[in-house]
């Protein structure tokens, strides 16, 4: 294992540590491990936070600031955070119009985050809590852990963000988050495995000619391993399941959203974001807007996902509105 | 023949020493079909709870196993936290007061607390998590705790790592494992192995009298 690292518990203490230096501006960092928008609580706004482990950077911690979320709870390395998190940091953040808790859906980041609604509804701040399941390489079923919250996530937490500044009540800031989650569908892949630092070595073996399709974010092994093919093959088959999947079709307006998973450069996920605009545009749907770059992570691991999300007037003037984040930022 | 608080909290150090020991196996079983941090996140809990043990020796085994479930939650984190943290606060809840327990009392508790984790994870026999460790131990637990404690304890541990292997072919439907589908069969799950040191660790240092 080669990492910049001085001892594998510390990491993210000394993450923390380092973004509140470099973002002392738009956050603060609170015990235990809790990141904090820089004036939060403000009265009479409801307060947005997220959490779920750490190795996904920037999300979620560098999405906290203006107009996206309020605080963002790091769990260690790909695994959730404890309920006390989530109770500091809705206590930090609840101005007195309660909190959306935005949680992507994993057994252990729903157990808790419901721990920590009830001990924050036990403090009389009213919670709501909004579960984003996009990933369209699991199958859903009354009978699974359902779909896996992926990409979707980003999405959700900018657009609910811009809505809960504008000062939407926490009924209508929860019934957008809704509104996002059953728009938007994700898939991922990935070119090599990675390496969770307390384990020291990387999660899964992959040869040279191999990937694997239908990953998640926490560097675990996909749905199937197949033999590698070129970056356009790679991209219709993660295009084609998320359209059919909604179904996105032709007329439908939406943002296309090409992540990197951490040790891909931006040049190639141009080359998908290329292929991809070419699918679409074959299927009569338009890209409105469009968002290209790591923003959901697992670690170094080289590989992509995609998103696609439905727009309406509505989600289009709340993608554009205003954000200051260590990791998202314009119209200011 | 009665369990003190001491011997239960031996019993949490024996459990705390083997899941040390056992980190990187659990890890690894976590590799192949999760996300590679079962045996870190179990090592970092029951640390906290090791921790713990000396001041609570002497007390009563309620506050005992309450005060390990909730520095379960507040340390473990992932889905291991919630639901191990809440096998013992319910296990505590149950045993209450008493500074001397009687083996009825602590199959009970140790019901109480499956009941606890079924509820939190929504999990059923056969979706292959540790739900189906626990299911035979506390079974075996039950039916001889009042006969034989002992022998029942063995029952128990032997019960669970026959959970736990029966299920490694099957395809998991809870947790992690799940988003593998049929890629998870053939592998065994390391919720049922942490599982089934739990219950190793009782018979080993409750199955003998003080």
């Amino acid at each position: 294992m080669k990492k910049l690292i001085n001892v594998p518990d510390r990491l993210v203490d000394e993450e923390l540590a380092g973004m509140a230096r470099a973002h002392a501006d738009l956050i603060r960092i609170e015990a235990p491990n809790v990141v904090v928008r820089r004036d939060a609580p403000r009265p009479g706004k409801v307060g947005v936070i997220s959490g779920g482990g750490s190795g996904h950077e920037p999300m979620h911690g560098g999405f906290v600031g203006r107009g996206m979320l309020d605080a963002a709870c790091p769990g260690a390395v790909f695994t959730s955070p404890v309920p006390d998190q989530m109770l500091a940091a809705t206590q930090a953040v609840n101005g007195g119009a309660g909190v959306l808790h935005i949680v992507k859906n994993y057994t252990g980041d729903i157990m808790n985050f419901e721990l920590a609604s009830e001990l924050a509804k036990a403090d009389g701040i009213e919670v709501e809590a909004v579960v984003i399941a996009d990933d369209v390489a699991v199958k859903d079923s009354l009978y699974t852990a359902g779909r896996r919250g992926v990409g979707g996530t980003v999405l959700a937490e900018k657009i609910v963000g811009a809505a809960a500044e504008e000062g939407a009540d926490l009924a209508t800031v929860r019934a957008l988050c809704e509104k996002v989650q059953a728009n938007v569908r994700s898939m991922g892949m990935a070119l090599t495995s990675c390496t969770v630092p307390s384990a020291g070595k990387p999660t899964f073996e992959i040869g040279d000619d191999e990937m694997e399709i239908g990953i998640g974010i926490h560097g675990e092994p996909g749905r199937e391993r197949r033999k590698l093919a070129t970056a356009d093959e790679i991209t219709e088959m993660l295009a084609v399941p998320i359209i059919d999947d909604l179904p996105f079709t032709s007329g439908d307006r939406v943002l296309a959203f090409v992540n990197g998973m951490g040790g891909t450069p931006l040049l190639e996920l141009y080359v998908v974001y290329r292929k991809l605009a070419e699918i679409l545009d074959g299927r009569g749907i338009t890209i409105a807007r469009s968002l290209v770059g790591p923003y959901i992570t697992s670690l170094e691991m080289a590989g992509c996902s995609i998103t696609l999300l439905k727009l309406d007037d509505e989600l289009t003037r709340l993608w554009d509105a205003p954000v200051h984040t260590p990791a998202l930022r314009w119209g200011v | 023949m009665g369990i003190t608080t001491a011997r239960l909290a031996t019993a949490l150090e024996t459990f705390a020493d083997r899941i040390h020991d056992a980190r990187d196996e659990l890890t690894a079983l976590d590799s192949a079909i999760g996300d590679a941090d079962h045996g870190i996140n179990m090592d970092r809990g029951f640390t906290a709870v090791r921790g713990l043990l000396p001041g609570l020796r002497e007390g009563d085994a309620g506050s005992l196993c309450k005060q390990a479930g909730r520095t379960l939650i507040s340390t473990v984190g992932g889905a291991a936290g919630p639901l191990y943290g809440t096998f013992f606060l319910r296990l505590g809840t149950t045993l209450g007061e008493a500074q001397e327990l009687a083996p009825g009392d602590f199959a009970r508790g140790v019901r109480a607390g499956l009941e606890g984790i079924i509820t939190l994870g929504k999990a059923n026999l056969d979706d292959k998590t540790m739900v189906d460790a626990m299911v035979p131990a506390v079974e075996a637990l039950e039916t001889g705790a009042e006969a034989d404690f002992p022998a029942a304890l063995a029952a128990a541990a032997q019960a669970a790592a026959v959970g736990r292997d029966r299920v490694t072919p099957l395809v998991a439907r809870k947790g992690r494992a799940s988003y593998l589908g049929e890629r998870s069969a053939g592998h065994q799950d390391p919720g049922a192995t942490s599982t089934t040191l739990l219950f190793e660790a009782f018979r080993d240092e409750l199955g003998s009298g003080d």
